[in-house]
């Protein structure tokens, strides 16, 4: 075989294969979208987390803004410290709420924000001063049973 | 040691594992000349050689090859020693997968940066010296023995070795293909004016062609000369080679206790 | 004599393969790490010389194009049949392109192709390696002084290691393609829901950059076993089948095993 021959066919293999890697790049995976050009990071304290976990998405009415970068142990306070990586493109009130969200019954947890109205806008490396944590299920229920014994013991 | 000896063996030992192939060989192979080993199958004859190419490494002993010794050199000096030796091996190992052209040229783009048309020449050239310049074009597996043989000669001295070795050259061959092999080997010794060593169990063909022809039997050199000292010899193990003899000092029978023992249940493996 | 009947003999003997099958294996495993580290030592020459390892490119890779093309294909339609009749019971067959994706760019991908890999292309490499020695090809390569290592078990190393990681991508690829077909086109899933779900789910970095890391490792892997397999061969027709088929099942053990460390330490995050 001919080294051009040789040549053009390794060519097209490589040539098919990077395609491959692109097309997983941008039309499965999120490079396109969800991985931003440009971030900012803002930190927001919760009591309680629950299930989140790192990359978790962060949505403002139900669109993707950007994804939870980091999460930490504030030994001081006691609070989970959750930093945020937002969209460049997108800017928040300084007064916006941060809250724990599930998608479904049992789905993945996420955060929500809530923007409030406040003429100042958030800038990288501010921290979100409202936040709400996860409802965990089982306080839930247990504050369920409490108020129904303390409701009516007769019942017992 | 003279400086006309090209290669100089002095009490060379070599084993594999714990089993011993040579013990304690001497001799010494001329500039210039044609010289024979000679033996059975499975006397060290190929480990000779490729003790001589440096691939194994001796037990005890020397090995000198135009004044180095082939075991001290390490592996770029050993390098630079095999691009001036040529080998033939038993079956031809031509590179099946590329033509007769290409193998021939092989060494020459491996190891020179001469331009393509210098070496398309020499490569002719070549495979003109051994009557193939015709057959450049086909592969390998289009060959026959004899063919493949004159192809992988052709290879052997594309670079001019100061030394050619031959493994069996004459094994597998028809009686036209043997003579027409034994007479390139002389020939390319004498046009290149390298040194030959050939091994070899074929003794008609070698008396005609070599200078010289050592005889090896279990690791050791048996009896030495020159063809007429060959032919004249009364050395009871040459005397068998010459004739053909099944029997004789190389015993027709590999070692066994007495076949009556056998046959009546005393052997060792019997119940 | 007679010894290997007593029960204490059986079980001394079977204690003794045992042991020998033991250090055979260490011995193996120590000459393969030697071998591993001699391969890397000889690859300048497998990227000087780029066209060596682009000719083994266009056999490891261009050659395993179409089965993995094909494969890849059929197993991700076979995903987006199962997947939705799965997910359609649980009102969510929206999520259909996450699963198809997820399961080829995490797991099937890498693993199946370097399955594919290793029977396509792994096999023929120790195939020719194993010929090549046992047609003393390799001797005589190293007699001519060039490096066997360098010239012929290196390229074979590198093609195979650059050709794993785009035919992982490719087999995803089309993978993901077979899944649309099925569950699009022939079922009839919203073609929106498939393929933003899919972009909502799959990160880049962490899921599509894991795959390709774990595909390279594959590549190196089966490579260094092909390689080697066929380097390690016993030089007859029996030694290089049995060779054959120790790269095939090696491959796969190393693959499964390598899949599950390399999946632990990845995706330990993610819960």
């Amino acid at each position: 075989m001919s080294r051009k021959l040789l040549d053009l066919w390794v060519g097209c293999f490589v040539a098919l294969g990077l395609a491959s890697v692109l097309f997983l790049a941008l039309k499965v995976g999120n490079l396109s979208a969800a991985n931003f050009s440009e971030t900012y990071q803002v930190t927001a304290k919760f009591a309680n987390i629950g299930g989140l976990k790192a990359r978790a998405p962060v949505k403002s009415a139900g669109v993707l803004v950007g994804r939870v970068a980091d999460i930490r142990f504030d030994a001081e306070s006691y609070e989970a410290v959750v930093t945020l990586s937002l969209d460049g493109r997108y800017r928040f009130p300084k007064d916006t709420f941060a809250l724990i969200l599930t998608a479904g019954l049992l789905g993945e947890q996420y955060i929500g924000l809530d923007p409030g109205g406040d003429e100042k806008m958030l800038a990288a490396g501010d921290a979100i001063a409202k936040t709400q944590s996860a409802v965990v299920l089982e306080k839930l229920i247990s504050q369920f049973m409490f108020n129904k014994a303390s409701d009516g013991p007769s019942e017992k | 040691m003279s400086a006309d000896n090209l290669v100089e063996i002095k009490d060379l030992d070599f084993a594999y594992e714990d089993r011993p192939i040579l013990k304690g060989i001497s001799l010494s192979i001329p500039r210039g000349k044609v010289v024979a080993m000679m033996g059975g199958s499975g006397c060290g004859k190929t480990t000779l050689l490729r003790l001589i190419g440096g691939q194994l490494r001796p037990s005890r002993g020397e090995i000198l090859v135009d004044g180095q010794s082939v075991p001290a050199l390490n592996n770029d000096e050993l390098y630079a020693m095999r691009r001036r030796m040529g080998m033939l091996f038993q079956f031809g190992a031509l590179f099946t997968d590329i033509s007769v052209f290409d193998n021939v040229a092989y060494q020459m783009r491996e190891h020179t940066d001469l331009p393509e048309e210098v070496i398309r020449d020499m490569v002719l050239m070549k495979l003109n010296a051994v009557g193939l310049r015709g057959a450049h074009a086909l592969m390998p597996a289009e060959l026959s023995g004899g063919m493949a043989r004159r192809v992988a000669l052709a290879r052997a001295i594309s670079l001019d070795p100061m030394l050619i070795m031959y493994d069996e050259p004459f094994a597998g061959l028809d009686p036209i293909s043997l003579s027409v092999i034994g007479q390139l080997i002389r020939k390319l010794n004498d046009a290149l004016g390298a040194t030959t060593i050939m091994v070899t169990h074929d003794i008609q063909e070698s008396l005609h062609i070599v200078d010289f022809i050592y005889f090896m039997s279990e690791g050791k050199i048996v009896a030495s000369g020159t063809p007429d000292e060959i032919r004249a010899s009364k050395h009871p193990f040459v005397h068998q080679f010459v004739c053909a003899e099944a029997d004789g000092p190389v015993p027709f029978h590999y070692p066994a206790e007495p076949l009556m023992d056998e046959m009546l249940g005393k052997g060792t493996h019997g119940r | 004599m007679g010894g290997e009947n007593k029960p204490s003999g059986v079980l001394l003997s079977a204690l003794g393969t045992l042991g020998h099958h033991v250090t055979d294996a260490v011995q193996r495993l120590g000459f393969a790490s030697r071998f591993f580290v001699m391969l890397l030592l000889w690859s300048g020459q497998s990227f000087r010389r780029i066209n060596l390892t682009i000719r083994e490119i266009y056999f490891s890779g261009f050659q395993s194009l179409l089965i993995i093309m094909v494969s890849g294909l059929f197993i991700g339609m076979v995903l987006g049949m199962q997947g939705y009749d799965t997910l359609q019971r649980y009102g969510s067959a929206d999520a259909l392109g996450v699963l198809v994706a997820l399961s080829l760019v995490r797991e099937l991908g890498p693993v199946v192709a370097a399955l594919l890999f290793a029977s396509r292309a792994g096999s023929s490499i120790t195939a020719e390696i194993g010929l090549m020695k046992a047609t003393e090809q390799l001797m005589a390569m190293d007699m001519m002084a060039v490096n066997p290592i360098a010239r012929v078990v290196a390229p074979r190393f590198w093609g195979g290691v650059i050709s794993m990681p785009l035919l992982a991508a490719l087999f995803s690829a089309t993978g993901v393609f077979g899944g649309y077909l099925i569950g699009v086109v022939f079922i009839g899933v919203d073609e929106g829901a498939f393929w933003s779900q899919m972009q909502a789910s799959v990160d880049f970095r962490y899921d599509v950059w894991s795959g390709i890391v774990k595909s390279f490792v594959f590549g190196i892997a089966v490579s260094l076993i092909a390689v080697f397999e066929g380097y390690d061969a016993v030089p007859t027709a029996e030694g290089v089948s049995s060779s054959i088929k120790s790269t095939v099942v090696k491959s796969a053990l190393a693959i499964l095993a390598l899949d599950f460390v390399l999946t632990s330490f990845m995706f330990r995050e993610a819960g």
